[in-house]
């Protein structure tokens, strides 16, 4: 992917700094505009309203709108909030989320970075945005700031370890950290999908695995909702109580830093999902490019279905946040703790054993 | 020629830098008339309170060292999961001692009751049974067959 933008652009070096911002120009910030707006939208429709209509054909302008509006906002810092702790915030925040992508295999001539160890630098990085949420609810000199981040900390943190956990199990099939290569394991048709047990290979024990894989699958989206702070696990950014949680004090572009990044997280999560159990940017038949004789098709087309089953879950996402009620502080490290850790360490120890047969 | 982390480097650089563009753009777009009110902390309107800068529940501390234990686990599992399949059954049994004693230390944790948040503690009063002695009503024959 770099050699083919050095031949373009001429310089490796610019080659690299445009293959780096490719993710964020061309898929993220349009991404994030439209998932806005679908989240709105798909809220409307599930509670039988319309959503936004008023700016553009069926309020299609209306994120344009919020980030114009949001644009000319007062930046308000209060005076007794820690303000060099208070503006990097947002930073870290943004650059946690994004980091993340580097190592995200878009299509077989998109990854940012092939590092070795992939999935484990991701892992590592997301929780980085934990320090940037701790931060600006603790510099924010406010009470909900601070709860929201305490919360917010201790959710994020403990919802890790299952997710790690999964990600273990499917580590040991693979036997590979690199994502790029756990897609290449998946490759050709869907029952080759890690959620069908792809990774095993052979008959009996790929289907041995199935039902265990589909709990890895359920364990590891519902830890990851709860990465993102949402619903039903949006417990630090509680509007019934908490007012907006970790980001109370911020205000015009600092507070669309953390709206971006809390998008962007989203669709990362998604992304591992996908890569994880889904195939990656394997298409589940066959590719168009293969038929017709055509090789360059092949890796838009395995970006098509990348983006296609990252947005789907998305879509999950939004569904579950407009569907379940929030669950309380007890009951969401009940979840964690006492029933997705023991559950997702059983899987682990009988999908090592199912794979040894 | 950058090394692969070179390039996550990179990532990171376009992250920050975009979010220093984007702050910096709006720096010549927003207004800036604070007032006294404005720049008060939001405590939905009213006067702020104190500091929220206090002690914060000993659980959220807890929750924090378990994770240490746990996150630390995960780390020293990750190479032995790649290598997994090379050691076969030998390797299971490792990996199933280790996980073992982790959760030995887990059971403790879970009986000691730190895993436990608190929860509202709901006072419902204990059912008191008042016997009094209610004088019975002085009927007045008319009206009460009136109104039957």
């Amino acid at each position: 992917m770099y050699d083919i933008l050095t031949n373009i652009f001429g310089n490796q070096i610019v080659a690299y700094i445009i293959g780096a911002a490719l993710p964020l120009f061309v898929w993220i910030l349009p991404f994030v505009l439209f998932a806005v707006l679908g989240e709105r939208k798909v809220s409307a429709h599930m509670q039988d309203r319309l959503g936004p209509m008023r700016v553009g054909y069926h309020g299609i302008l209306q994120t344009v709108a919020d980030l114009l509006k949001l644009l000319q906002k007062e930046d308000i810092v209060t005076p007794a909030a820690d303000r060099k702790l208070f503006n990097l915030a947002p930073y870290i925040v943004f650059l946690g989320s994004y980091a993340a992508f580097a190592a995200i295999p878009f299509s077989s001539i998109y990854i940012g970075s092939g590092i070795e160890v992939g999935i484990f630098y991701i892992l590592a990085v997301s929780s980085f945005v934990v320090v940037g949420i701790l931060m600006g609810g603790w510099a924010s000199d406010n009470k909900y700031s601070l709860l929201g981040a305490m919360r917010s900390a201790a959710q994020i943190v403990s919802y890790e370890i299952p997710t790690a956990i999964v990600v273990l199990t499917l580590v040991m099939l693979t036997g590979t950290l690199n994502l790029n290569t756990i897609s290449q394991q998946q490759t050709a048709y869907f029952w080759n999908w890690n959620i069908l047990g792809g990774a095993a290979g052979s008959g009996i024990t790929q289907i041995l695995l199935i039902p265990f894989m589909v709990i890895a699958f359920v364990i590891l989206f519902i830890s990851t909702l709860a990465e993102v702070n949402r619903t039903p696990f949006d417990i630090p950014e509680a509007e019934s109580e908490l007012v907006a949680g970790f980001h109370t004090e911020y205000s015009g572009m600092k507070f669309a830093m953390f709206f971006l990044s809390e998008y962007a997280n989203m669709f990362a999560v998604s992304a591992i999902v996908v890569t994880l159990f889904f195939g990656g940017y394997q298409s589940p038949f066959g590719y168009l490019g293969n038929s017709l004789g055509i090789p360059w098709l092949i890796p838009v087309e395995q970006l098509f279905w990348f983006l296609a089953k990252g947005v789907f879950f998305v879509f999950v996402q939004m569904w579950l946040r407009w569907t379940l009620p929030r669950l309380r502080v007890d009951q969401l490290m009940t979840v964690c703790w006492k029933y997705l850790i023991p559950y997702a360490v059983f899987n682990l120890l009988i999908v090592g054993i199912i794979s040894l047969l | 020629m950058l090394t692969e982390f070179g390039k996550v480097f990179i990532f990171i650089l376009i992250a920050a830098a975009f979010v220093a563009i984007a702050l910096f753009a709006a720096y010549f777009v927003r207004p800036k008339r604070p007032t006294k009110e404005k720049l008060t902390t939001y405590e939905c309107g009213e006067n702020p309170i104190g500091t929220p800068w206090v002690k914060f529940n000993i659980r959220f501390y807890v929750v924090a060292l378990i994770f240490l234990i746990f996150d630390v686990e995960v780390v020293l599992l990750f190479p032995w999961a790649v290598v997994y399949k090379q050691f076969g059954f030998y390797g299971f049994v490792v990996g199933a001692f280790f996980l073992l004693v982790l959760f030995l230390g887990m059971a403790f944790e879970w009986r000691k009751g730190d895993l436990n948040w608190d929860k509202p503690k709901i006072d419902i009063p204990k059912k008191v049974i008042v016997e009094k002695k209610i004088a019975p009503p002085v009927v007045d024959q008319n009206v009460s067959s009136d109104t039957e």
